[in-house]
């Protein structure tokens, strides 16, 4: 496994970081991002809604569990965190396959229906507003946007 | 028994966790509501726990149904309108209402209306009382954060909304580091009358014009003060914890609504949603127009929660402008509030 690491200093390097990431993926990629509460997963959601040309505010789908985006790719949002012990499929099928880009935060609720190939990135609060941002990439292409991510 | 030139609609939600049928009379006078899980705490039919997948909502809506219509003593055949919530939701949740919707209208040659649920849940208050515009309506509940304008029926401006957490995210989360049971903002809103705002947590008041909301950083500041006090061994008062949240969250809530009521000269002031439901809030909103000539109105909590009777309301004033939905009705996940309303 071909891991990189990134540290940023703001809410805007992270924003950034998955603005780049987005002009990388192809529809049906799933993205997994895991770390404390405030880490900066929405940020960086915020950023690749910003790279597929979403114009609408993303915030949190913790509640909703979905937020659905139009941009120059569906972008869906999905946080599993209400899901935890539940099993439950909420039809991950219609997302993961669904033409668009997947973003999921608390995966490991939902880690039976993930996809075997995806990027996992895991948030690590430092000290002020310093993010340690780990990429896991599964698979071939994850291992080569991970690279690239990196270059 | 239905008159004539009286609009009878059959709404459905199930958008999200609740299977829900009504049954309203010109789309303002209820004739059945029926959520499934309050059926459920009645144990009719079981102790089935309602879930988030969809065919929990498929096993209960024909139950929900015909309870609907056994509360309205009606049948199909004095039905107009079948309305239902086409989005935003979780997109197997919401299909099985538009199919429901749709085969239903379909096999009794009804009209269809699509819904958005958020103009649902405005409109849950002209159950209560008329509109008068303009209008400014804060949406508060565990999914939305949002202010919004309406200078007449049916159209919708987003002033502003939140650019992280939803204000009943921020409590179920801080409710969760205090210890306290998921979902934990009824009972932070509970512990809260019984302490004092005494930790000063910061009110994310953002750029001076704007209407957006930020509740992470208070999120964040909670969770801090929380973790320095037991590091340090000093014991803070729950109460006093959940008091001094409230207050940081109802602050800004409030005096942005103010805000924008001032500045769009509004006649109306409109609460919706489930965070509606919150004592705090409701007592600082009281306060703050008491002595405005401005009409405040705030839903009572079975109709701040998901339903369906604010889905047939919304539905009214959709059908009135020729809003109807033809067989191709489908599910809309993303579906945006201002694009609605401009159909």
């Amino acid at each position: 496994m071909k891991q990189k690491q990134f540290e940023t200093y703001t809410a805007e390097d992270t924003q950034r970081l998955g603005q780049k990431l987005a002009l990388l993926l192809r529809p049906n990629d799933v993205i997994t991002l895991s770390g404390d509460l405030g880490a900066g997963k929405t940020t960086f959601t915020k950023g690749i809604g910003t790279g597929l040309g979403v114009m609408r505010m993303i915030n949190s789908p913790t509640f909703t569990i979905v937020k659905t985006y139009h941009g120059e790719l569906p972008l869906y949002h999905i946080d599993a965190y209400r899901l935890e012990d539940s099993e439950e499929d909420i039809g991950f099928d219609e997302y993961f396959n669904g033409d668009g880009i997947s973003v999921v935060e608390w995966p490991q609720f939902i880690e039976s229906f993930l996809p075997d190939e995806r990027l996992d990135f895991i948030f690590e609060r430092k000290a002020g507003d310093k993010r340690l941002i780990l990429c896991e990439p599964k698979g071939e292409f994850f291992e080569y946007v991970c690279e690239e991510l990196a270059r | 028994m239905k008159k004539d030139n009286e609009t009878m609609i059959l709404a459905i939600e199930t958008s999200c966790d609740e299977t829900a049928v009504a049954i309203l009379r010109d789309g303002v006078k209820l004739e059945a509501n029926v959520v499934a899980s309050q059926i459920e705490s009645h144990q009719r039919f079981g102790g089935v726990v309602p879930e988030l997948a969809s065919r929990h909502h498929v096993e209960q809506m024909t139950i929900v149904l015909e309870e609907a219509f056994r509360q309205a003593d009606m049948t199909m055949d004095e039905i107009d309108v079948v309305a239902v919530t086409e989005g935003p939701g979780l997109v197997g949740a919401l299909l099985v209402g538009i199919s429901t919707a749709k085969a239903l209208a379909f096999a009794h040659q009804k009209r269809l209306v699509g819904v958005h649920h958020i103009a649902g849940h405005i409109y849950a208050n002209r159950l209560q009382e008329e509109f008068q515009f303009p209008i400014i309506a804060l949406v508060v509940s565990g999914g939305h954060t949002e202010l919004i304008l309406m200078k007449e029926h049916g159209l919708f401006e987003v002033l502003g909304e939140t650019r992280d957490d939803a204000a009943g995210e921020a409590y179920d989360k801080v409710a969760r580091t205090m210890g306290l049971p998921y979902p934990g903002g009824p009972e932070v809103d509970r512990l809260a009358q019984l302490g004092q705002d005494t930790l000063a947590f910061p009110r994310a008041w953002l750029e001076e014009d704007s209407f957006d909301f930020s509740f992470s950083g208070l999120k964040s500041a909670v969770i801090n003060t929380l973790h320095n006090a037991k590091q340090k061994g000093i014991e803070l008062k729950q109460e006093d914890i959940a008091a001094s949240f409230q207050a940081s969250i109802v602050d800004v809530l409030v005096e942005k609504t103010f805000r924008a009521a001032q500045q769009y000269k509004a006649k109306q002031v409109l609460l919706a949603g489930g965070v509606a439901a919150n004592r705090g809030l409701r007592t600082a909103i009281t306060t703050k127009f008491a002595d405005q000539n401005i009409v405040l109105s705030i839903p009572p909590l079975w109709l701040c929660t998901d339903n369906a009777a604010m889905i047939g309301a919304a539905a009214m004033i959709a059908y009135q402008k020729g809003n109807q939905a033809d067989w191709t009705l489908n599910a809309n996940p993303g579906l945006d509030l201002e694009m609605y309303g401009k159909r």
